[in-house]
């Protein structure tokens, strides 16, 4: 194990940044107990959209700006936005009977689980303190004030990580392929029809297109 | 290290632990997927504030890389729920078990 190093001892913090984080932090407690809790799936969105806005204010607090752009773009402008659409064309915003456990016992058991987790990370901070982060500091790159947050990322999104930056990229395509592929209405759910014989070429004929799109229609 | 690092880690240990249980009790499809984002929120916050505690950029661009991997876990979840939605319009978590897996 390396020595532990106890890291930051000079920094201060100011009250602005107290101040932020209590407010922020307890917007995303809010938020995020919404998530849970609403019986009705748009206002767990809407909740949602609360709890991502304020991380990205914590992120602002912890001098992550080109994180906290990405945060509200990516998050509460892409993410959230295309859960709503799916919950709107779906007609699946019914409410949900939060009461009601098919499973006997579960919600007392979820609840316990939480709650085991939350004591353990509280345990964690609170019984180790400020030694709960060892390690080399500034191994990667360390952190410059002289120079704009996204040219840090950038300069190492493509020279330490540039082999993750492109498989990154390879995931996202496939993402969206599969994505195509998956949502794609299909065809009707029949057995696909066994050749006379080998000459038979597959079935290529438009009356099939005209068929799903009657069926399109009739949806 | 400073003393608002700790309240940093707390509040995501506790955001995690909500995702956690939502992701548990609730049975809607769309909210776990919200549920699971709201757990890869608290984690993204561990990371800044450790890459800041460190004093270590790379923090931030693992952040940035789970920001892809969501954006991508997404799309391919609400495929698949939309998918699963047209064949069985009433289904939920709960009827995971028809699938005999």
């Amino acid at each position: 194990m390396p020595e532990a190093v106890l890291l930051g001892g000079e920094q201060t913090t100011t009250a602005v940044e107290w101040v932020v984080f209590i407010i922020a932090a307890t917007t995303t407690l809010l938020g995020s107990f919404g998530v849970i809790m609403a019986r009705n799936p748009v206002h767990a969105a809407l909740s949602l959209v609360g709890s991502l806005f304020s991380v990205a204010v914590l992120f602002l607090n912890q001098g992550a700006e080109f994180l906290a752009a990405v945060q509200v773009i990516v998050y509460t402008g892409a993410i959230v936005i295309l859960i709503l659409f799916v919950l709107m064309l779906l007609g699946i915003d019914t409410e949900e009977d939060l009461e009601d456990e098919p499973l006997r016992g579960q919600m007392p058991v979820a609840v316990g689980i939480g709650v085991l987790l939350t004591a353990s990370v509280f345990a964690l901070t609170q019984l180790v303190g400020f030694d709960v982060v060892t390690g080399t500091p500034e191994v990667t790159a360390a952190i410059r004030d002289d120079m704009p947050n996204i040219n840090q990322i950038g300069r190492l999104l493509f020279t330490d990580f540039v082999v993750a930056t492109q498989l990154a990229g390879v995931m996202l395509t496939v993402a969206v392929v599969g994505a195509v592929v998956m949502a794609r209405r299909p065809r009707e759910y029949q057995p696909i029809p066994e050749p006379e014989s080998m000459d038979a070429p597959l079935s290529l004929d438009p009356t099939d297109q005209g068929a799903d799109n009657g069926a399109e229609v009739a949806d | 290290m400073r003393q608002i690092d700790l309240g940093y880690l707390m509040l995501s240990g506790l955001v995690f632990a909500i995702g956690a249980v939502g992701v548990l009790i609730r049975r809607n499809p769309l909210v776990l997927v919200m549920c699971v984002e709201l757990m890869l929120n608290a984690v993204n916050l561990t990371f800044v504030t450790f890459g800041r505690a460190m004093n270590d950029m790379a923090g931030q661009v693992i952040v940035f890389f789970v920001l892809v991997i969501a954006a991508a876990e997404v799309v391919v979840g609400l495929g698949i729920i939309v998918a699963m939605k047209r064949r069985q319009p009433a289904a939920t978590a709960d009827d995971v078990s028809v699938l005999r897996g």
